[in-house]
């Protein structure tokens, strides 16, 4: 596997995890239903909740500070080896971390992980279970984003004249007008 | 280690306890009873995935007493996989000590290759718990041969040879005696069995 395709392949998995992560227990709850072979498979770690610190920046470029701690789940698990020969090099793990403290939906969002690594059947559970969970999460963000536009209140400084500006010494500023 | 890396190491880790809570509270009450009753081996009970060259009884201990504060040391022969190191790292978050003297723990599976044993962390008269516990393991125990142990524990001496266990490893350990408090304690194992030698039992010929 070349350099720059790893990377890519890490992007894609990285984005279905997140889009996974967001999806609703029920939603992945009918997705599992929905598949033709459910795969047997088994915990590498078991659904288990902890605390991380979520940390942010003021505009995206101050100081770093602590947001606050948030619930997280998280859960790793290892498919049941796909043939008689195959051997635990080639079992797929999944790994999800969720927002919140849903044991179920940490185990869903990693099988689904751990299925989606399979080139075989990656394409298949794209089209039907990441990309319409990722519409729907869109169009929510957007609708969302819709609602809170409509009461944006605008600030900004009027920026003076450049003639203006040039003209007048420096210091004076806006006490001048 | 690359993503890549530690994406393949992920499939083939062996797991951890099939039930956390209750096997390592039924492994640390043998521990327990081990460090309490220095020299009679006690049988831990089974683990589902042996990393690297572990026995059964050392994987256990380490699922049991390691954790994000515990720095820990492995030996040569169980450090070279990396194996071990990536398990104890995914289970337990411990952190791998590159010195023993940083070590809380050591893991020894090549114990004639041990270090002298006050390379390791021996505590401080504030502290003498933070002295490093060492878990080798051996082939076997003898009861025939090796030196004799009394001590708090022991209603009579008895004699306990771990086998495979190089002799300078006893005088070694008299010469760290006469610094209690301070010392080691150190866990023998042999598959699943472990016998304990805490810092308080006495070593005679």
């Amino acid at each position: 596997m070349g350099q720059a395709q790893g990377a890519g392949q890490q992007w894609v998995r990285r984005r279905w995890m997140g889009v996974l992560a967001r999806a609703s227990t029920a939603t992945l709850e009918q997705a599992w239903a929905a598949l033709e072979a459910r795969p047997a498979y088994d915990f590498l770690r078991r659904p288990e909740i902890g605390m991380v610190m979520v940390r942010a920046r003021a505009g995206g470029n101050g100081q770093r500070f602590n947001l606050g701690e948030m619930t997280v789940t998280r859960c790793t698990l290892r498919l049941a080896a796909a043939g008689p020969d195959a051997g635990p090099e080639q079992a797929l793990a999944g790994t999800a971390y969720v927002a919140g403290r849903d044991a179920r939906k940490a185990e869903l969002a990693a099988v689904f992980d751990a299925l989606l690594q399979d080139p075989a059947r990656r394409p298949a559970l794209l089209a039907a279970v990441v990309e319409p969970l990722a519409a729907e999460q869109a169009a929510a963000r957007r609708a969302a984003g819709a609602r809170a536009a409509a009461s944006k209140v605008e600030f900004f400084t009027v920026a003076r004249e450049a003639g203006e500006a040039a003209g007048e010494t420096a210091g004076a500023g806006e006490s001048g007008r | 280690m690359s993503p890549a890396a530690r994406e393949a190491a992920l499939r083939s880790l062996p797991p951890a306890f099939a039930e956390e809570v209750l096997d390592a509270q039924a492994c640390f009450r043998e521990a327990m009873e081990a460090m309490a009753r220095p020299g009679v081996p006690r049988r831990l009970p089974a683990v589902p995935g042996l990393p690297g060259p572990l026995q059964p009884a050392t994987a256990a201990l380490l699922l049991t007493l390691c954790d994000l504060d515990t720095p820990v040391w492995l030996d040569h022969a169980v450090c070279d996989s990396g194996e071990v190191a990536a398990w104890l790292r995914f289970h337990r978050g411990a952190p791998i000590a590159g010195r023993p003297e940083e070590a809380a723990f050591a893991v020894v599976a090549d114990p004639a290759s041990l270090p002298p044993l006050d390379h390791f962390r021996l505590g401080d008269p504030e502290y003498p718990d933070r002295g490093a516990t060492l878990l080798i393991q051996v082939a076997d125990f003898r009861d025939d041969r090796g030196p004799l142990w009394s001590g708090p524990g022991l209603a009579a001496p008895l004699r306990l040879q771990p086998l495979g266990l190089p002799d300078r490893v006893w005088a070694e350990r008299r010469a760290l005696a006469s610094l209690f408090p301070l010392g080691l304690d150190l866990i023998f194992t042999a598959g699943s069995r472990l016998v304990a030698l805490p810092r308080s039992t006495r070593l005679e010929d």
